[in-house]
């Protein structure tokens, strides 16, 4: 194959990969009357935004709650991941060894038996149907891979640098502060990406543990909707192409970091 | 990658310093753990034993409220291992992680070393590819449905161009089981692209050099040196999928609710309409369900473990 037919077959094979995208796009333009349309339009051409006006009417505090579920998510996660990576990394804690042991196994109970012991314990509390019960459920995704990154990536930090910072006579803690943190920039903004997008789609705690009340996030609001008015097919999937706006944006600016948390998730230890 | 291939290539060069172990530096060492320490007993420990202890014990709507149910040791075990979903629901899952994972790879690894040529687009192209993987599960479950909507859909219309019949993918009974097997596919190919491209990248270019000197064709190539070279990373990429799609429930719940009539029910959608799923909520033999999913997933999370450890010796 010669390079031009290769980058032809490329675009071709991300075409198919990318259709449903695309088709989600063009249904969330197409006007109700047309949706049933045989052969269906390949193209909005008589493109409506009735379907975004529906979003903007009824979604707005879903999509609020989502934003606010997501940044706070992501702050619990550095709080407890970042201090944890560097003990581990650089601080050789006896019994560390142990301890991500225990966060592997974590990352692998599967969300809806975590769900069903929250539901069991936030009924107790009566913190159900609260964005701050959902932003510890959600958390539970994020904190043991922050873990592993935080860890990996500051075993990569020179020894020399921590030494420096502690000759100065700086604590412990202000050498966290100070030295290591401001170096893991990248690992911070990699498990800040994760953390944001596994609580932004998160299904699974959302509607077993915030199914009532005010305090909805997005995907809940897709699934009412997919549950109420089955005809509206273009408000559905504006909504779901509003959802998915965080996912693109920061795929556009991070992408490096999204393949590198991928991997690292997989293979580094 | 940047950030992989660099705790990557430091990892396995950990100074070899001698441990400080003075007791000052250890109660340091775990002053920064307390956090993640308290969080995995109260966020981790305590939901899973809550889980167990609701599995051990027989529920009603009341006592779970006021949590003075009594003990009723394997009974609803018993019930769930007796029940008539337990046979299709274990062998669905069973079907929908095979194939799932069978078609996630091999269209992954086929994509992978196709993208490994390094022409044109093609970062770019290997960037998008990503798309699906970021998505919330919700909104590629959406899409999904109504792209396979008996009526209206995408996919029966292009059928019928083919001259072939239309095809009742979430209401049938045949079809619900592979309609959500073919999303959860579409969900999965990005992630396997992208650990095994990477894998595809540790792999010295001279060997492919000496191998082609030698006269293999491109097909040889990767048969004798491309595929045993990977095992490794395959083994890891393959386990780790087991683990996240055994507990898929997000992608079967909202197309198909585990119907028509547990035609696509698994043990993870089968654990929630127990305890959700119904008006009367039957928490326990939920909790059951759910506890005998987490140790499918761990058998295979310890053989992972065991087999990434292994290889970083």
């Amino acid at each position: 194959m010669t390079k031009p037919l290769k980058t032809a077959v490329g675009v071709l094979l991300t075409a198919i990969m990318l259709f449903p995208v695309y088709w989600m796009i063009n249904v969330s333009f197409t006007q109700d009357t047309d949706m049933r349309h045989d052969p269906p339009y390949l193209f909005p051409v008589h493109g409506t935004l009735e379907g975004y006006r529906a979003v903007l009417d009824q979604q707005l505090p879903y999509l609020g709650t989502s934003l606010f579920v997501g940044l706070g998510t992501v702050l619990l996660t550095l709080l407890i991941s970042a201090p944890a990576g560097y003990s581990l990394a650089k601080l050789r804690p006896r019994g560390g060894g142990a301890l991500s042991f225990v966060l592997l196994i974590a990352q692998m109970i599967p969300g809806i038996i975590m769900a069903m012991g929250f539901y069991a314990i936030y009924l107790r509390l009566g913190v159900l149907n609260s964005a701050a019960g959902l932003i510890l459920a959600d958390s539970t995704i994020a904190v043991p891979f922050g873990v592993l990154i935080f860890t990996a990536f500051m075993t990569g930090i020179p020894d020399e640098l921590v030494d420096a910072a502690l000759i100065d006579g700086a604590s412990k803690w202000r050498t966290f502060v100070s030295v290591i943190l401001p170096v893991s920039r990248n690992a911070v903004v990699t498990v800040s990406l994760f953390a944001f997008l596994w609580a932004w789609s998160d299904f699974v705690f959302a509607t077993t543990l915030d199914g009532g009340g005010t305090e909805q996030p997005i995907t809940l609001g897709i699934y009412r909707y997919i549950g109420n008015n089955n005809q509206q097919w273009n408000a559905i999937m504006a909504t779901a192409v509003i959802a998915s706006i965080p996912a693109t944006l920061l795929l556009i600016a991070a992408q490096r970091y999204v393949a590198a948390g991928i991997t690292a998730g997989a293979v580094k230890d | 990658m940047t950030v992989t291939s660099r705790a990557g290539a430091v990892a396995s060069t950990v100074p070899a310093r001698v441990p400080h172990r003075h007791r000052s530096g250890q109660w340091a060492a775990w002053a920064f753990l307390a956090p993640v320490v308290l969080y995995l007993v109260a966020f981790y420990a305590w939901p899973l034993y809550r889980n167990l202890d609701l599995s051990l014990r027989h529920y009603t709507v009341r006592s779970f409220v006021q949590g003075d149910a009594l003990f009723s040791g394997g009974d609803n075990y018993a019930k769930v291992l007796t029940d008539p979903t337990f046979g299709p629901a274990l062998w669905h899952t069973v079907v929908f992680t095979a194939a799932s994972l069978a078609f996630q790879f091999s269209i992954g690894l086929a994509l992978a070393v196709f993208f490994s040529q390094h022409f044109r687009l093609s970062a770019t192209l290997r960037a998008l590819f990503l798309v699906p993987w970021l998505l919330p599960l919700i909104v590629s479950a959406s899409t999904w449905s109504w792209m396979l909507n008996s009526d209206s859909g995408i996919v029966n219309r292009a059928l019928e161009l083919a001259g072939l019949g239309p095809v009742n993918w979430l209401t049938s009974p045949d079809w619900a089981l592979p309609s959500v097997i073919i999303a959860n596919i579409w969900i999965g190919i990005p992630f396997n692209l992208v650990v095994l491209y990477s894998g595809l990248q540790a792999i010295p270019a001279d060997l492919y050099e000496a191998a082609a000197l030698d006269g293999a064709s491109g097909w040889q190539r990767f048969w004798r040196v491309t595929f045993p070279l990977l095992r490794p990373v395959s083994a890891i990429t393959l386990l780790l999928g087991l683990v996240y799609t055994l507990k898929v429930f997000d992608i079967i719940w909202i197309m198909t609710r585990g119907g028509p009539t547990d035609a696509s029910t698994t043990f993870a959608t089968w654990s929630y309409r127990l305890g959700f799923g119904n008006l009367l909520p039957a928490f326990g033999p939920g909790a059951a369900v759910g506890n005998l999913l987490i140790i499918m997933a761990l058998v295979f999370g310890l053989l992972y473990i065991r087999i990434q450890r292994r290889q970083a010796t």
